[in-house]
């Protein structure tokens, strides 16, 4: 009785599983020390840091970095070539994450609504696998599909639909000698590439919504478009609001698919790449980097604006 | 014409069948119980009258008009459902004016009538309110109201009272009588629980594997089961073969029931009703409102016994285990079940 009372009274602190149960915040500090070490030392400091170069210059003659504050990357951002930049890749990246949608919808709600076991993984396979293959092998496998000579324009030949395709080529801006020449080709690849980003998170979004609630909305009279638009459409909004922040950023910093497929128009990714490799302008590729932060952010401050994280 | 009807109804799921051979009619106006244990057929069969489900075979009328190729959203009946699905990204108000909304009606109108709704389920302002801010009880007020604003004629409930603590289950279940009363449509309310079927329902149909085993006003039920499914799934029972109990003689292969509380139990042999056998208390359980205990009967039977509290009066003196005590009854108590089948297990169900 007295040494039960004992043991009951006086736990066994010199335990390692005692202290680990009894000291939950100083395990959590512990776990934490080396990602928050990670991510807040080694990526945001040499973030921030290569920001700092933003506010200094380059001398013309030695090429060399001046340390001396000025504003004339941000004054040199404004020219009319370079806004011409910013808006490009701004309006492809809204494009791009408007394609995604509109092709990642039917597949996440299919497979959320009608596939469970076997036939859901055969789903998740087939989404996953080509993020499974290199990047670049995809990118340059779409330059031949997209090729004048490849499987598209051969089809249209044999189709006789030659017409279809020379009359969307020539049309003026997003037109041009190839499809793997042209801005709609960039598009396209584009959207294949980050689909995977968008159906996951959708798919995510559906599946949680219960069954209940599709059927308490036909059973107060709804019909399947109505259920759509009134039920499934607002809970899924989560789910695109986080898709579309991977395919609207991801397009927004990428310089391999333009610099691959496409015309000669730089994208934004691009410029920083050229900058700071071949020009050797860090100051500059710095200021041009924080375009991309700046426009991201403006991008989920209206998305909060338009209600898409109110689901949440 | 009936509210409801079932004509051999069947529903098959990959060759199993959930709900085999099923007839039965709902007339108009009534609180009609199915009942049963999961997995019964209770619930297809309350999403084949809402239309969610369809009949693999035979024919389901509502209103005398059948109902084979109509869709949910066309029928003039709705649902209360188990979770409430509410819809999480509307207001009280918007839920509750869904009906009226994807009907077409205007904003203020349908307005009005959600407020008129919220009324006459006792939460008046609560309209601006999400449903995660409601409490659970809330939340079923605000899902019968919303299903309420279409005026149905028949409004099925889906084990709604399923998720709320005991106290407030037994208010909804006062509530609901008063609900329908008040708007006098049919109830059509599905349960496992048998205490709320018999306290709320006019007539309870008892389901047992896909079939009905009974049909009747809770009364009956609960005092003739026609089956020993159902005289051990209502209550408790003592179920003995026949011939076994002295007083009730038959020819009839079968069973006879006795509630245990039909059943008066004394010391010696003192007693106003005559003992019928004596026996030996083996365990006794306190349980409040009564005192369970399962006494060993002279030839060999084991017989549940339910004492009314009564006090620590010398009119129901206690008895612990190893005492002798005479148990009687009244011949009415005794209530015969024909079967086919060798009784399954003897003693309390």
């Amino acid at each position: 009785m007295n040494s039960a009372a004992l043991t009951l009274s006086e736990p066994n602190r010199s335990s390692l599983s005692a202290w680990v149960y009894l000291h939950p915040r100083s395990v959590l500090l512990l776990l934490l020390i080396p990602p928050l070490l990670w991510l807040g030392v080694v990526y945001l400091g040499s973030l921030f840091n290569l920001l700092a170069y933003s506010v200094f210059g380059l001398d013309e003659f030695t090429g060399q970095i001046t340390h001396e504050l000025s504003l004339n990357n941000f004054i040199e951002l404004t020219r009319a070539a370079n806004l011409d930049v910013i808006l490009r890749t701004t309006l492809m990246a809204l494009m791009v994450t408007l394609g995604c949608v509109i092709i990642a919808f039917p597949i996440a709600y299919y497979m959320a609504r009608y596939t469970k076991g076997k036939v859901r993984a055969l789903f998740y396979l087939g989404i996953m696998l080509p993020l499974w293959s290199s990047y670049l092998v995809r990118v340059y496998a779409w330059k031949l599909i997209l090729a004048k000579e490849g499987i598209i324009g051969w089809l249209a030949q044999t189709l006789h639909l030659d017409w279809l395709l020379q009359g969307i080529l020539s049309l003026p801006v997003i037109g041009g000698p190839s499809l793997s020449f042209s801005p709609i080709g960039t598009f396209v690849v584009f959207v294949y590439i980050w689909l995977p980003f968008m159906i996951l998170p959708i798919q995510a979004a559906i599946e949680r919504i219960p069954r209940s609630f599709f059927e308490a909305s036909m059973d107060l009279g709804a019909s399947s478009w109505q259920t759509f638009r009134t039920v499934t459409l607002p809970l899924a909004i989560p789910g695109i609001a986080a898709g579309s922040i991977f395919t609207f950023s991801l397009t927004l910093g990428d310089y391999i698919i333009p610099g691959i497929i496409g015309n000669s128009t730089m994208y934004m990714g691009q410029v920083v790449y050229l900058q700071q490799g071949t020009a050797g302008n860090v100051p500059f590729a710095a200021a041009f980097s924080l375009v991309p932060i700046v426009v991201i952010g403006v991008y989920l401050a209206l998305a909060k604006r338009m209600g898409a994280f109110d689901a949440l | 014409m009936s509210a409801v009807s079932f004509r051999d109804v069947s529903r098959v799921y990959d060759s199993v069948r959930a709900v085999d051979r099923v007839s039965f009619n709902i007339p108009e106006g009534e609180f009609f119980t199915l009942l049963g244990p999961s997995g019964s057929g209770k619930t297809t069969c309350l999403r084949m009258i809402a239309g969610f489900e369809f009949a693999s075979s035979g024919s389901i009328a509502i209103h005398g008009q059948d109902v084979s190729a109509t869709p949910p959203f066309a029928r003039n009946v709705n649902t209360v459902f188990q979770d409430y699905a509410l819809f999480p990204h509307m207001n009280v108000r918007d839920n509750i004016a869904y009906g009226l909304m994807v009907a077409g009606v205007p904003k203020a109108a349908r307005h009005r009538e959600a407020e008129a709704m919220l009324e006459l389920v006792q939460l008046p302002g609560v309209g601006d309110r999400k449903p995660s801010q409601l409490s659970g009880g809330q939340r079923q007020r605000i899902a019968i109201a919303r299903a309420l604003i279409n005026k149905p004629k028949i409004l099925l409930l889906d084990e709604p009272l399923g998720a709320l603590d005991l106290k407030l289950r037994e208010q909804m279940q006062v509530e609901l009588k008063r609900l329908q009363r008040q708007v006098g449509i049919t109830f059509v309310f599905v349960t496992h629980d048998q205490q709320e079927a018999l306290s709320m329902s006019d007539r309870i149909c008892i389901f047992n594997r896909g079939r009905i085993e009974q049909i009747g006003s809770p009364d009956e039920i609960y005092e003739t089961p026609k089956t020993e499914f159902v005289a051990r799934f209502v209550g408790n029972v003592n179920l003995f073969e026949q011939g076994a109990l002295p007083g009730l003689m038959s020819t009839e292969r079968g069973l006879i029931m006795l509630r245990p509380e039909r059943i008066s139990i004394s010391a010696g042999h003192t007693s106003e009703r005559p003992q019928k056998i004596a026996g030996t208390v083996q365990d006794s359980e306190y349980l409040g409102a009564f005192i369970r205990y399962l006494v060993r009967a002279q030839n060999g039977l084991d017989i549940t016994v339910h004492q009314p509290n009564l006090g620590h009066s010398q009119h129901a003196p206690r008895f612990t285990p190893g005492t002798t005590v005479g148990l009687g009854w009244d011949d009415s108590a005794l209530h015969s079940i024909k079967t086919t089948k060798p009784i399954a297990e003897g003693g309390a169900g």
